[in-house]
């Protein structure tokens, strides 16, 4: 090998080395992972703020966090993800347009979001209209308007969207899956925007009350991220926020340990038909594993191996080897009240058959079979190396702050979890595969065209097979 | 270090800031650039190459070449055999991907500083040594999953369609930028080991690519490293570039699908101009002014007043060759698009009539100036913008001025690019529910 080190303005002159070098390079020392550091205050309206500092660019972020998403007892469906996004369309005596001028003045940006466990609102800009566009933001928390010709006109568009949903095979395949793992009365049986039925349902006073009931300061957390100091962010969160009181009645929430879990019936084959597709959509699944497990790590690094990484097994197999599929992967949802475990592609329409076949393959292979030692360490090092780029971002701290709100762990134990992982051995991987992924019993979901691909589905004998419509 | 620098100059809020992303330029002596922008607020780096040719430089009967190519190039090379370029990375702790368009075709691989001499070797391995392990049966392997990628993005995709039938409409016969970048299924079919060998001689030189690397390294180790793995390939013959020109339409042209949808769709093309030409600024600032937000012209008009759309965007699309502006608009359940197509009609003239207020003007800017700041988050972000600043304009720092000159658009400016670009004739694609051509845009009989 050679080596030249030179002062950089002759590099110009030199000529070519002529040598290359044949052998990778060693790595270097990794880097160690230094988690942000998070500043703690509360208000006397029970309000949290966590803030974290990052100034290496002169934008401010801050997200709300309200407890109370897609899974509480309201109802009726997508009350929750419709609730959220009224919150925009009209606030603190401004009209949806009014508000979004007076936000895009500040070259700041503003939105709200729910998810199955959480509302999010959330507010960005430059650092030097901050304090102005956070006022924005307290409108939209203390003031929104929710009229009904705004309501009128987003249950139009949502009724539009969940239209269109029914042209994209990949939503199709999402929303069968879910309504078949999770039985009716699960939160996640339905879609986190409900369906046409439940949309036609939603009226200005429904959202009101849900609003009014979920909107406490006591069940909120405000993180701030970016070029702000706690001293900062309190003072804005006391402006602007200090007067939000809790409400008389608050939205029920089920703890998550009280929604019973999921069954696991015997292997079944739902199929939905798309005449003429060029590809299936695949989605084999069950439901999920509490991330408090302590078999999280070892899930983590088994799941990379089979199908959570470009290298892992269903991708190397489905994509590279056969050529059936631009991609396939796999992974677990890990959330409150567990979300499922999913293995998904999309496979050409006349090799939907042998495609299923390997994914079982696969899962039986990784409970049968320990791990290689040279695909364990990368699988662990991928993870535990991967995540020294989690907290580049003001964006990607807030996001950090915000999971462990929602988990309740606290942000300290995703470095032991790194730890662990970077333990994790192959009779751990060959355990974790055999409790938590059995092939007799999943579902799989497949989108396609059923006359072609049918009758060699039928010949796997996976399970029981029906046609479901959607 | 703080890797950006601003500095405060008197003048009203956000319109304030001279943004700079400090990098140095290197050229080796077989041409290849290298360019470093040290960032050390996290332990992580980015290596990211540009080879300068996409799919503007494929010729007829070879189309979506460019792209398929950029698939080869994970493919193993001498040295770092299939598939030792992913499982050597992933054992880093690194991640890795491509992309091609029109104009260029990227790389990059991201994770933590530990692994910059085995990004930069990889890099250099399948640059220089990326024939000896080359051969039909790795083309038929990709060229399969191409097809797959064609099949999952667009041929299985509500309105995929478009990707094919739009181009043609806008771009003569011939003309590069006609076919889509992933190209047509006949001609990825009649790809060959010799067309992979002849595009990698021709195409991927040292003298016809840009290494950024970004993050947490220094200059002087970077050049190092450069210098021993990169040094000792060959440069490449001298390169001549497509030119084509910038087409123009003499009248509208229109194509209608019908397709397994919901909801039609209306797609607008106008031929515009080239990347950093003189008008690209001024119609960067309309698409904002158009749909850049809720009080945005024609998304208050069609998604808030008529309520006859669930979105409506406006995209300029500037490539090196030539340059185009799109509008899309999807109707409401039941809604025909000629009355869509009626009220844009009207909004662009408006606009190319009265321009845009004052007011409409500085919060076009206060948007376009945020999000600058946000794209130089992060060292991947920085690193893609430092390579396309220097591939566009030269200069890899090319953030002051490319904000300088849309900061710099007036209303003047506005009203003039919109009349003289966004009201004449347009390639029109409609896709409708199977069976409901009746609900399918219509082209202007006489043109202005």
């Amino acid at each position: 090998m050679t080596r030249l080190l030179l002062p950089a303005a002759c590099l110009g002159l030199v000529g070519s080395l002529g040598a290359q070098v044949t052998t990778a390079p060693p790595l270097a020392t990794a880097p160690a992972l230094t988690l942000p550091a998070v500043d703690t205050a509360r208000l006397p309206n029970g309000l949290t703020i966590l803030t974290s500092r990052n100034d290496e660019v002169p934008l401010v972020s801050a997200q709300l966090l309200i407890e109370g998403g897609a899974r509480t007892a309201a109802t009726p469906p997508g009350l929750a993800t419709f609730t959220a996004g009224m919150l925009d369309e009209g606030a603190g005596g401004r009209s949806a347009l009014e508000l979004a001028e007076a936000v895009d003045f500040l070259g700041a940006s503003l939105g709200a979001g729910a998810g199955w466990d959480n509302i999010t609102i959330s507010v960005s800009g430059p650092k030097r209209t901050f304090g102005e566009a956070f006022a924005l933001m307290a409108d939209l928390v203390l003031r929104p308007t929710f009229a009904s010709a705004d309501v009128a006109r987003e249950r139009a568009a949502r009724q539009a969207a969940l239209l269109s949903a029914k042209d994209s095979p990949g939503q199709v395949a999402s929303r069968v899956f879910a309504r078949n793992i999770f039985p009716a009365g699960h939160p996640y049986h339905v879609d986190l925007n409900g369906d046409s039925a439940s949309t036609a349902a939603l009226d200005s006073a429904a959202v009101r009350t849900f609003w009014h009931r979920t909107a406490d300061p006591r069940r909120a957390v405000l993180i701030v991220t970016g070029d702000v100091t706690p001293a900062e962010a309190r003072q804005w969160a006391t402006t602007q926020l200090g007067a939000w009181t809790a409400p008389a009645e608050r939205t029920m929430i089920p703890p998550a340990a009280t929604i019973a879990a999921a069954p696991t019936p015997a292997t079944r084959v739902i199929l939905v038909d798309k005449p003429g597709a060029a590809q299936s959509v695949i989605m084999i699944g069950a439901p999920g594993v509490d991330r408090e497990s302590p078999d999280y790590p070892a899930l983590e690094v088994m799941n990379t191996i089979l199908g959570g990484s470009f290298s892992s097994r269903l991708n190397d197999i489905l994509r590279e080897q056969r050529g059936y599929s631009y991609g396939a992967g796999s992974g677990f949802s890990w959330r409150p009240v567990p979300g499922p475990f999913q293995a998904s592609s999309q496979v050409r329409t006349n090799v939907t058959d042998s495609s299923l076949a390997v994914f079982f393959e696969q899962f039986r292979r990784i409970r049968d079979e320990p791990v290689d030692p040279v695909e364990l360490e990368r699988a662990r090092n991928y993870l535990v190396l991967g995540a020294l780029g989690d907290y580049e971002t003001a964006r990607q701290v807030a996001g950090a702050i915000g999971t462990s709100v929602v988990f309740g762990i606290p942000l300290s134990r995703t470095a032991e979890e790194l730890v662990a992982m970077g333990k994790v051995t192959a009779a751990d991987v060959q355990r974790v595969a055999r409790r938590y992924l059995d092939p007799t019993r999943l579902t799989v979901v497949v989108v396609g065209d059923l006359a072609t691909i049918r009758p060699g589905i039928e010949k796997l004998g996976l399970g029981p097979v029906e046609v479901q419509e959607y | 270090m703080r890797s950006i620098l601003l500095t405060l100059l008197l003048a009203p809020p956000l319109a304030a800031q001279a943004l700079s992303v400090p990098a140095t330029v290197d050229t080796l002596a077989n041409g290849l650039v290298v360019i470093v922008h040290e960032d050390h607020s996290a332990p992580i780096v980015t290596v990211n190459t540009w080879y300068h040719v996409g799919s503007g430089s494929e010729k007829t009967g070879r189309t979506g070449f460019a792209h398929l190519f950029e698939h080869l190039m994970f493919m193993g090379s001498e040295h770092a055999p299939y598939p030792q370029f992913d499982r050597l990375l992933e054992a880093a702790g690194a991640n890795n991907n491509g992309s091609t368009t029109e104009d260029r075709t990227n790389y990059y691989e991201s994770g933590p500083r530990s692994a910059l001499a085995l990004m930069l070797w990889l890099e250099a391995d399948r640059m220089g040594w990326l024939l000896p392990t080359m051969d039909a049966e790795k083309v038929d392997a990709q060229r399969d999953i191409v097809k797959n990628e064609r099949r999952q993005s667009y041929e299985n995709q509500p309105y995929g369609k478009v990707a094919d039938v739009m181009p043609p409409l806008l771009y003569p016969s011939g003309h590069p930028y006609s076919w889509p970048v992933i190209g047509s299924m006949a001609d990825l079919s009649a790809a060959s080991l010799d067309d992979v060998k002849d595009f990698f001689r021709t195409w991927y030189a040292p003298n016809n690519a840009a290494v950024v690397v970004a993050g947490d390294v220094t200059r002087a180790e970077v050049l190092e490293l450069a210098r021993t793995y990169f040094g000792a390939i060959p440069r490449g013959p001298a390169i001549s570039y497509p030119t084509p020109s910038q087409p123009t339409l003499a009248r509208d042209t229109l194509a209608l699908l019908e397709d397994r949808v919901q909801l039609a769709r209306l797609y607008y093309q106008f031929p515009t101009v080239r990347a950093w030409a003189a008008d690209d600024a001024a119609l960067q600032v309309a698409a904002q002014i158009l749909t850049g937000s809720k009080t945005a012209r024609l998304t208050k008009r069609l998604q808030y007043d008529d309520q006859s759309v669930t979105f409506v965007s406006a995209r300029p699309d500037h490539k090196k060759l030539a340059g185009d502006f799109g509008i899309i608009a999807q109707a409401k359940p039941g809604v025909a698009l000629p009355g869509i197509q009626r009220a844009i009609d009207e909004e662009l003239q408006r606009l190319a009539s009265e321009g845009p207020t004052a007011r409409e003007m500085e919060q076009a800017r206060n948007v376009i100036e945020s999000r600058f700041l946000s794209r130089i988050q992060t060292v991947g972000g920085k690193a893609d913008q430092l390579n396309g600043y220097f591939y566009e304009i030269g200069t890899p720092d090319g953030f002051d001025r490319d904000l300088s000159r849309l900061t710099a658009v007036t209303a003047a400016d506005v009203r003039r690019v919109v009349a003289r670009y966004l009201t004449g004739p347009r390639a029109i694609v409609s896709v409708v529910p199977e069976g409901k051509p009746e609900l399918g845009a219509v082209r202007r009989e006489v043109t202005p």
